[in-house]
């Protein structure tokens, strides 16, 4: 197993903070999170370590007692501790504020604080064995305000900060799950709702043991921007399923919870789930390995849920080393392996992972790289791809190698990834139009809803695919040019399948290279079903082609004709090709017969060297100023002294026109 | 004459009278360099047409054939005698390699109008010079044959081809349109030829072999791998030839007792046109025939498989010294069939759309035969079917000569021109030139002056023709 086959790795930069031990306890907030450790009950100094804060806050607080739950609200405004079971207590970190600590009581009699999570930067919700209090904390007068409460018998709960949703597991078997959605509308007091409870389907047990839910098989996230809550249901003797599997319950803003995807592990043992870039990891202790799940990849659908298997064979998270730079250097001199997979690991939602034993926090992370090579699959590898958040390279450099040489793809395959491309290309592109019309019809002011389409990485628009893919793929020597038409070619027709137009330089570029290879009639006849799309720009490199093909010309005046805006270019092709006669009919023909140069036709004609169609330009020209200024003469202004005199020359004076009186 | 005159006056879109037809009378082609000397004059014929002529006579038209060319070259170096006008026949002559000479003549009637001669002269010129063109799509040069076998191979392989050839040559309805030897295309969006190129770029990428593909519909041509000259005959051949000669089993449905006795695909309509009838018979013969293209270039020698589904037909033409075999043939059926079937549907279902969003099928006030040099294109109106034994033409034959008038005058002069002629039978024919296109007009306004033809027929323009540069 090659590195470059591990596509799960802990982050480079962990978050270290002391061992856990019998004097220093730790805790993990996964609101903020924050790793707090606590030496002594906090009398000999507690710190306090974010992911991106690299400078951690440090304090110290009177031991109490044994802390139970220490976290901070938003914005480390207000430190709350638990300490006992009915009460906790807070410290205000504002500045100008009293640091002295005050403490809430929980309201519900006889009941037991399970723990509590800031919702806000002042506000918080008790979790009691009997229910949920949700308070408002007033900082400056160090006291807390009920805002609701609700009564229920509360097993374990959950909280999933992304979403402010808390589930409350109910019932005796534990397995009914009560969810609560917090909302904090802008500088006001935040509203508790209730949503509709669900009950989690657990797997048949044998009579004698009583079938519980654990909390420590449920996991809540966000995936694909919907609130997931994930089920790990081990693998039961009785059921005929091969391993165990994940289940995905869709807990929507409104309405019912519904079971969505089924994860097949396939496989038994201890699990643990991570969500990253909206992938389901799960890690197998047993094994040491983990696989992910992409829900939005095509599953099996069998009328109510999706099945779902590993997108890629399991594979362990990529060896690490600890570092021995930065405050590490203390514990340890030279690198030394992590154990990975270890039992005192944590996990925790969405993507980290926690050694309290090693002191370290790792945000979880997919590679991309190898990846390419472990999904033969090319369509499914770009559906893959293209939902990830840091895709746009790995996406190029795949369109790359399925146009080389050595990896060479088959027609229908670059078809596919084309078109999946230009389809994420094509929403975009929607998207911006519609927020651009909307924009123009002064909605933006009235709906707060109306966002600027953000551009994800997956949208990989015409530039990217020409600078970073066909450019370098039509400069390969050694490529049939049958097989390089023929990608381009179906590069076009994919954007004109998703109507998108196609800008010149993709034209441009087929055109170079059929003419490279002398295919002058297969150009021909792409031009005759117009499917390079006319411009000024194609016209002109028509015209240059003139001498290598003559056709090119006739080609080059239908385009310009086509686009109608390019009647002076029609006029200067025919003049330059001494059509002196025919510009002046085509400009007469469309009435701009007034407003062109006298000079610049009459110098046209006498160098045909044909005196008849001098004749011919100068009477017309003429009668052209006999008809707009009543005198057949030439202004000054002009410039024509020089013609004049030629035609005097060669028809003699008498052939002039005389001015015609009425 | 007689007759002529009287079809002139019945009806205005008459379709052609049979009047007497032009007979073939003879067809020889001869090498002077073989029997130079006198009594070895017989070795110059390498073909004679009828054979049944005594030799000393053939020997005779050879000579005097010889002589006027020989003659006619001192007048003319570069461009000796093309045809030759007696009281009882007419002559031709076209020299398509150096010193190999094929004569056509063909009875002639008593000249008595002066008019009416140009433009059969060109028309048959132009049939002679395509019966070497097809020799050569299917043999390849007379050069190449006598290095292949010398005088005996060329003796044999045109005695070959010719004696059957010779049969479907029709001079009574040969016309303007064989003069132009165009190509007509099928009209199609973008979307539609791109889905077509998309299908060929497969095919050829999957039957690895095939080295030139042309796509056809309806008879139309869509696209061409092969170059415009080889295409210009090879399209000849397939709607003058090969398609008509299937067209009655189409025809016929797939219910009917002829379609039931070809091997019966339930996925797909595909076909092969050439090569084995039944795919299912493993004694099937796989026997295409062989093209050559290229011949002044890089010789190329191919075979010519052309499958059809419902009206869509594609020539994959693969390089003569691969022998496809059944297996191929089996393969190219299973992927060629189901894909090419629903890529017919599918051009057949956009160009209802196109014609429905074109507007009405009003018959129009006119007529009108358009050829672009450039690209080959024609289009016609006045044709209604173009077959090999009729040329079913909605015209008069006298419209149809001033067509030839005009064309004979555009092709004295380069530059662009416009020619109107007031016909004797009401009719206002219209010739124009432009950049190397040629149009012709036939309008049937009895009233109308010159300047509301002039009128008509710009209006025509911009509506057949919006989309190339043509002067008014």
């Amino acid at each position: 197993m090659g590195e470059e086959d591990y596509y799960l790795e802990l982050c480079e930069r962990p978050v270290q903070f002391e061992k856990a031990n019998p004097v220093n306890c730790v805790f993990f907030d996964e609101a903020n999170k924050q790793v707090f450790a606590v030496r002594s009950g906090g009398a000999t100094g507690v710190v306090v370590k974010g992911p991106d804060d690299r400078n951690p806050i440090s304090f110290r607080m009177d031991d109490k007692g044994e802390v139970k739950c220490i976290k901070f609200s938003l914005e480390n405004k207000i430190l709350a501790v638990q300490r006992t079971s009915k009460t906790v207590d807070f410290c205000n970190f504002i500045p100008d504020n009293s640091q002295l600590e005050y403490t809430q009581e929980c309201k519900t009699k006889n009941a037991n604080i399970l723990g509590f999570c800031w919702t806000s930067s002042t506000e918080i919700v008790f979790i009691t064995d009997q229910g949920i209090e949700f308070y408002q904390v007033l900082p400056e007068k160090r006291s807390l305000k009920l805002l609701k409460s609700h009564n229920l018998n509360v097993n374990w709960y959950m909280y999933c900060p992304e979403s402010a949703v808390i589930l409350l597991s109910t019932t005796v078997l534990e397995n009914v799950l009560q969810p609560f959605h917090f909302r904090f509308p802008p500088k006001q007091a935040g509203t508790m709702s209730k949503l509709p409870k669900f009950e989690i389907e657990l797997p048949a047990a044998p009579k004698s043991t009583k079938p519980s839910l654990s909390e420590r098989d449920i996991a809540m996230a966000t995936i694909y921007g919907q609130l997931y809550v994930l089920f790990l249901r081990h693998h039961s003797r009785t059921s005929n399923s091969t391993g165990a599997e994940v289940v995905l319950y869709h807990l929507p803003r409104e309405g019912a919870c519904k079971k969505m995807h089924i994860l097949k592990l396939n496989r038994t043992g201890k699990f643990a789930l991570n969500v990253v870039d909206n992938l389901v990891v799960v890690h197998h202790q047993d094994t040491e390995t983990s696989v992910i799940f992409d829900i939005k990849l095509r599953g099996e659908f069998d009328g109510s849920v999706t099945f779902h298997h590993p997108v890629l064979p399991a594979r362990s998270i990529q060896p690490y080393q600890i570092p021995i730079t930065g405050p590490a250097a203390v514990t340890s001199q030279s690198p030394v392996p992590c154990k990975l997979y270890s039992s005192s690991w944590i996990v925790f939602q969405p993507d980290i992972i926690i050694s309290a034993s090693q002191g370290y926090l790792w945000n979880l992370q997919v590679k991309l790289e190898p990846i390419v090579n472990l999904l033969p699959d090319k369509g499914r590898l770009m559906d893959f791809l293209l939902q990830r958040k840091e895709c746009k390279m790995v996406i190029l450099s795949v369109c790359s190698q399925m146009l080389s040489e050595s990896d060479r793809a088959s027609l229908p395959v670059i078809a596919t990834v084309f078109d999946k491309l230009n389809h994420e290309y094509k929403k975009y592109l929607d998207a911006e139009q519609s927020y651009a019309m909307a924009v123009e019809a002064g909605q933006s002011r009235s709906s707060p809803l109306l966002k600027r389409p953000v551009r994800t990485q997956a949208v990989l628009d015409q530039s990217d695919v020409y600078t970073h893919v066909l450019s370098a793929f039509v400069e390969k020597k050694e490529m049939p040019h049958k097989f390089v038409i023929a990608v381009l070619m179906e590069y076009i027709r994919s954007l004109n399948q998703f109507q998108i137009a196609v800008q010149h330089y993709l034209h441009e570029l087929v055109i170079k290279t059929l003419v490279q290879h002398n295919l002058f009639y297969m150009l021909h006849q792409f031009l005759q079903y117009h499917v390079l799309s006319d411009s000024k720009p194609l016209a002109c490199l028509l015209l240059s082609l003139e001498s290598f093909y003559p056709p090119a010309h006739q080609l080059s005046l239908d385009m310009l004709k086509r686009l109608s805006t390019a009647n002076d270019e029609i006029v200067e092709v025919l003049l330059s090709k001494h059509q002196v006669l025919a510009a002046l009919r085509f400009i007469r023909g469309i009435g701009g017969h007034d407003n062109i140069s006298a000079r610049k036709f009459l110098d046209a004609a006498k160098q045909t060297e044909d005196n008849m169609l001098f004749y011919t330009i100068f009477r017309f020209f003429e009668q052209r100023n006999q008809r707009l200024r009543g005198s057949p003469n030439f202004t000054p202004g002009e410039h024509c002294e020089e013609h004049v005199a030629f035609f005097k020359q060669i028809f003699g004076d008498q052939a002039l026109m005389r001015p015609t009186t009425f | 004459m007689a007759a002529a005159a009287a079809g002139a006056g019945s009806g205005p879109w008459a379709a052609q009278e049979k009047q007497f037809p032009p007979a073939l009378l003879s067809f020889f082609i001869y090498n002077p360099r073989f029997g130079p000397r006198e009594g070895q004059e017989e070795n110059k014929i390498l073909f004679y047409h009828p054979n049944e002529v005594e030799k000393n006579e053939k020997i005779r038209n050879v000579g005097l054939c010889e002589a006027i060319v020989q003659f006619t070259r001192t007048f003319s170096p570069s461009k000796p005698a093309k045809s030759l006008h007696t009281q009882k026949n007419r002559q031709f002559f076209n020299e398509p390699e150096e010193n190999f000479w094929m004569v056509m003549s063909k009875d002639g009637k008593p000249v008595i109008e002066y008019q009416e001669e140009e433009l059969l002269d060109k028309v048959y010129s132009s049939v002679l010079r395509q019966c070497y063109s097809m020799y050569k799509l299917f043999n390849g040069t007379f050069l190449k044959a006598m290095e292949d076998g010398g005088v005996k191979l060329l003796k044999e392989r045109l005695e070959k081809f010719f004696h059957r050839y010779l049969q479907t040559l029709h001079l009574q309805s040969c016309d303007l349109l064989d003069i132009f030897g165009g190509i007509s295309f099928f009209p199609l969006d973008k979307m539609t030829y791109l889905k077509i190129q998309s299908f060929i770029n497969r095919m050829e990428e999957s039957l690895n072999i095939v080295k030139y593909t042309a796509f056809l519909y309806n008879d139309q041509l869509i696209w061409s791998g092969l170059e415009q000259d080889d295409m210009r005959i090879l399209y000849k051949y397939l709607t003058t030839s090969l398609f008509p000669r299937h067209i009655e089993p189409e025809l016929a449905g797939r219910d009917s007792p002829i379609r039931a006795e070809m091997p019966g695909n339930l996925q797909h309509y595909g076909r092969f046109l050439t090569g084995p009838l039944n795919l299912n018979d493993p004694d099937a013969k796989c026997r295409f025939p062989k093209i050559f293209v290229n011949t002044d270039d890089t010789y190329e020698e191919l075979h010519l498989i052309v499958y059809k589904a419902m009206s869509a037909a594609v020539c994959f033409m693969i390089d003569a010294s691969v022998h496809p075999t059944l297996d191929f043939c089996r393969r190219l059926d299973s992927i060629v069939g189901p894909q090419l079937t629903v890529l017919a549907s599918d051009i057949c279902e956009q160009f209802n759309i196109n014609k429905r969003m074109s507007g009405s099928e009003k018959e129009p006030q006119f007529k009108f035969i358009y050829f672009n040099h450039m690209n080959l294109a024609e289009k016609s109106t006045v044709h209604m079917r173009k077959t090999p034994s009729v040329s079913l033409t909605s015209v008069h034959p006298d419209l149809m000569k001033i067509l030839g008038d005009i064309n004979s005058d555009f092709t004295r002069v380069d530059e662009d021109e416009e020619i109107i002629v007031k016909a004797m039978s009401d009719y206002w024919v219209v010739g124009k030139k432009s950049d190397r296109r040629e149009l012709y007009v036939i309008l049937n306004q009895k009233n109308a002056n010159l300047i509301e033809v002039n009128e008509e027929v710009k209006k025509l323009c911009a509506t057949q023709f919006n989309n190339i540069f043509f002067l008014d």
